[in-house]
């Protein structure tokens, strides 16, 4: 009996101490995004030296008009660890979601497809001129931060949102967005629904408690549109309801609209998406704080191939156009001028091997999400902004 | 005083119940309201099944599957290294033809049409020739080892358990390659391992390491060493408390957060770990119950033998106890067996992450019901595969009996 208390003073007294010494550190492990991966908190010390060599003008001297101010900056430490990870290994590991219609799935071959996957491809061409040196990684909506946090993957292209919280408390860099995802509305094709007022007095299916409900309402009440809300606890009543005929259209994200709806619709040719979008939801690759260079180079990848679709560069006509081009900015972002992609680490023809081998933005897209294809989602926001969309590249200088 | 029964007294057993008409009068026809039963029911599954028949036979389109096909098998193992895959399946047909030989020697015709049932397979009208060809091989290849089985007799007996148990460490080596065979065989990372393959590795592996940490853990509780016995009490119940998703998780997302940066252990190797810790947990009390199970008096004769501790529990106490848990065990590899499924959620493509993965295809998204009734099947014939075999090694055994 004696024995059998002993035992259990003991591990009571264990259990004490271990719950003792948990507690200091509790807060800072504790994450505010609840259902999140926890952050991984680190602290870097940021060394900055900065050098500033300023040649003041001799008196005399009419050439030197401008004084010459040279700055260098001595980088964090981090900074380029990722590229030379990438080349030393040889390939490039990039988390899909893998199982999203139109953005990232395993076709027949066995070779990832889709938008997202294009977009790994680009940035394998920016970095060694192949755009075969991918290795994919399928994630899971939960594993996705911590894969990314813990270096098992070296850039995340799964439609993720931006948001603050991500772009902070996760330790994560939004590069750009590469596709700017929002609300959208489904109704039959035979309906002659075309926009957001031919909905008036109808009734429309959305999924409970999300998001989506409360924007529907928000922009319905803004635009002065009575509708009935048909509200339905998960995904397959909302579409269940929605090929009954309960409705008269369905509200959700497009990029859900156009995949997972047209799964659980007996007819998924019959039903088109309208050209209205109610809500925020810009998605893009991610990568890890701590590398600058690696965040620069996604970004460049990027913007190389919405540059692309501006100048009217395409994977058949670029070699023409670097012969031919007098255009001192197409130049640059050849490489045929200057040494951007020196700057950041790559070969200078980095953009011509993205628009070469893959394709500028407006070819991405066609590829998986164009009108021939099961997944058409209408370009909208995503097209350049010389087009009413949102797409807009910095210069190439 | 003792009773003597004559042979000739004894009856022999009925003969009509040993064919099929004899079974079906005696059970299904008896009396008239048997046979009223017997029809009605008959009626009532005909009803019940027939959309079903007629769904899978007329309205669905099998396109799906046969297009994947290939992903569903071996997932994104490069083509040109999809002969391992086939290397492994010739050398299962030649070991089961081996002990079928050596052992269902009264069961000729049975066991020919078991070996030839690779055949039924080839007459799938898509098949390329190259499958059809070794297709043709794995039937002859095991009808040759049923032959030679037949032919050596027990003597063969050895051998083939030796064959059998060296099996599944050959087929991880034949598939991961690389090493000393890197010339014949390059290396092919995990990351490409897939599909129905995939699935049986994960299988494999689970039962091959859980066996001995969980018999070792289930010697461990019943220990009279405090360290010992607390470490394995400790062990079983942190397992049996959680979920095997969670400890999937755990693998997936926890181990990285605690390793230092840039160490990457591989993704499927920590899947394999946790599912054999997992299994191994739950095999451990199974085997205790075995153990508890054995007389005490079996211990004392030991002893009186002069037998050591060791000896004791190798020779005398462990193989009565393993023999009594078979059916338990077996349900427990059945169950992870089916349980490998789990590894989608943490983003592996085994037989049913591929399948998410091939129905996220734009033209075939709308073929849900195709793609999870095909892998159901699968599922189906693999678990009823393992329940028959371990039915089988049950009677041989005579565990009911003794």
């Amino acid at each position: 009996m004696s024995r059998k208390l002993s035992t259990l003073f003991i591990l009571l007294i264990i259990s004490t101490l271990v719950i003792a010494g948990c507690r200091p550190s509790a807060p800072a492990t504790a994450p505010a995004g609840g259902a999140q991966a926890q952050p991984v908190v680190e602290t870097v010390e940021v060394v900055r030296t900065v050098v500033v060599t300023v040649e003041v003008p001799v008196p005399g001297e009419a050439t030197a008009a401008t004084p010459q101010v040279k700055i260098e900056v001595a980088q964090a430490p981090g900074f380029g660890d990722t590229l030379k990870a990438v080349q030393a290994r040889g390939n490039l590991i990039c988390g899909v979601n893998g199982q999203l219609p139109g953005f990232s799935f395993l076709d027949p071959q066995g070779n990832f497809s889709g938008f997202d996957a294009d977009f790994c491809r680009a940035l394998a061409a920016a970095i060694f001129g192949d755009p075969s040196k991918v290795e994919f990684r399928a994630t899971t909506t939960q594993e996705r931060f911590t894969v990314l946090q813990t270096g098992e993957i070296d850039v995340l292209i799964r439609n993720t949102t931006w948001t603050l919280v991500r772009d902070t408390e996760l330790g994560l860099n939004f590069t750009a967005t590469t596709f700017y995802d929002g609300q959208g509305i489904m109704v039959p094709k035979d309906s002659g629904i075309a926009a957001l007022q031919d909905l008036e007095g109808g009734t429309i299916c959305v999924q409970k408690g999300t998001t989506t409900e409360l924007n529907l309402a928000d922009v319905m009440a803004t635009e002065g549109i009575s509708y009935t809300p048909a509200v339905f606890d998960d995904v397959n009543a909302t579409y269940g309801a929605y090929a009954e005929g309960r409705c008269d259209a369905v509200t959700s994200d497009k990029s859900q609209l156009s995949s997972v709806a047209k799964g659980l619709l007996p007819d998924p040719d019959n039903h088109v998406i309208l050209d209205v979008t109610l809500s925020k939801e810009p998605l893009g690759p991610v990568v890890r704080h701590g590398d600058d260079q690696w965040l620069d180079i996604v970004k460049w990848t990027i913007f190389a191939t919405f540059a692309a679709e501006e100048y009217g560069i395409s994977s058949a006509n670029v070699d023409e156009i670097r012969s031919s081009t007098e255009n001192p900015e197409i130049k640059r972002l050849l490489g045929l001028e200057g040494d951007l992609g020196a700057k950041l680490g790559l070969s200078n023809d980095f953009a011509y091997n993205i628009i070469k081998l893959v394709g500028n933005y407006g070819e991405i897209y066609d590829r998986s999400l164009g009108e021939g294809t099961p997944t058409f989602i209408p370009r909208g926001l995503n097209s350049l902004y010389t087009n009413g969309g949102l797409l807009y590249s910095p210069p190439f200088r | 005083m003792t009773t003597v029964y004559s042979k000739a007294n004894v009856l022999p057993p009925p003969s009509e119940s040993s064919t099929l008409w004899g079974w079906a009068r005696k059970n299904l026809f008896k009396t008239w309201y048997d046979t009223l039963l017997t029809f009605f029911m008959l009626g009532v599954l005909y009803a019940l099944a027939r959309p079903l028949i007629t769904w899978a036979v007329s309205k669905a389109q099998w396109e799906v599957v046969r297009v994947n096909f290939r992903l569903l098998m071996v997932g994104q193992y490069p083509a040109a290294e999809t002969w391992r895959a086939w290397l492994c399946l010739f050398l299962l047909a030649g070991i089961i033809g081996l002990s079928l030989g050596v052992w269902a020697r009264q069961k000729l015709w049975p066991s020919v049409i078991l070996l030839l049932s690779p055949l039924l397979f080839a007459l799938y009208p898509d098949l390329s020739s190259e499958a059809r060809t070794h297709l043709f091989g794995l039937a002859l290849t095991a009808l040759l080892a049923f032959g030679l089985g037949r032919w050596q007799g027990i003597k063969l007996g050895r051998a083939v358990v030796i064959l059998g148990v060296l099996y599944f460490p050959a087929v991880l080596i034949i598939i991961r390659g690389g090493g000393l065979l890197e010339n014949l065989a390059p290396a092919v990372p995990t990351s490409l391992w897939g599909g129905l393959m995939l699935t049986f590795l994960l299988t494999v592996v689970g039962i091959l390491f859980s066996f001995p940490l969980g018999v070792l853990l289930a010697l461990g509780r019943r220990s009279s060493l405090p360290a010992a016995r607390w470490v394995s009490i400790t062990y079983i119940e942190m397992i049996r408390g959680v979920p095997l998703v969670t400890i999937l998780f755990m693998s997936s997302v926890m181990v990285p957060l605690f390793l230092p940066s840039g160490v990457r252990p591989d993704r499927v190797l920590r899947a394999m770990v946790g599912i054999t810790l997992f299994t191994a947990a739950y095999l451990a009390e199974n085997v205790r119950g075995g153990l508890q199970a054995i007389p005490r008096g079996q211990f004392e004769a030991a002893h009186a033998l002069g037998l050591s501790g060791f000896h004791t529990m190798a020779l005398i106490i462990l193989p009565q106890a393993l023999r009594t848990v078979i059916p338990v065990i077996m349900g427990l590899f059945i169950a992870l067996f089916k349980d490998t499924s789990l590894v989608a959620t943490i983003g592996l493509l085994e037989l049913l992450g591929i399948s998410r993965s091939i129905l996220a295809q734009p033209q075939y998204v709308s073929f849900q019901r195709e793609v999870y009734l095909f892998i159901s099947l699968i599922y189906w014939v693999f678990s009823y595969g393992m329940s028959y075999a371990s039915r089988r090694l049950e009677k041989r055994l005579g565990v009911g009996e003794r």
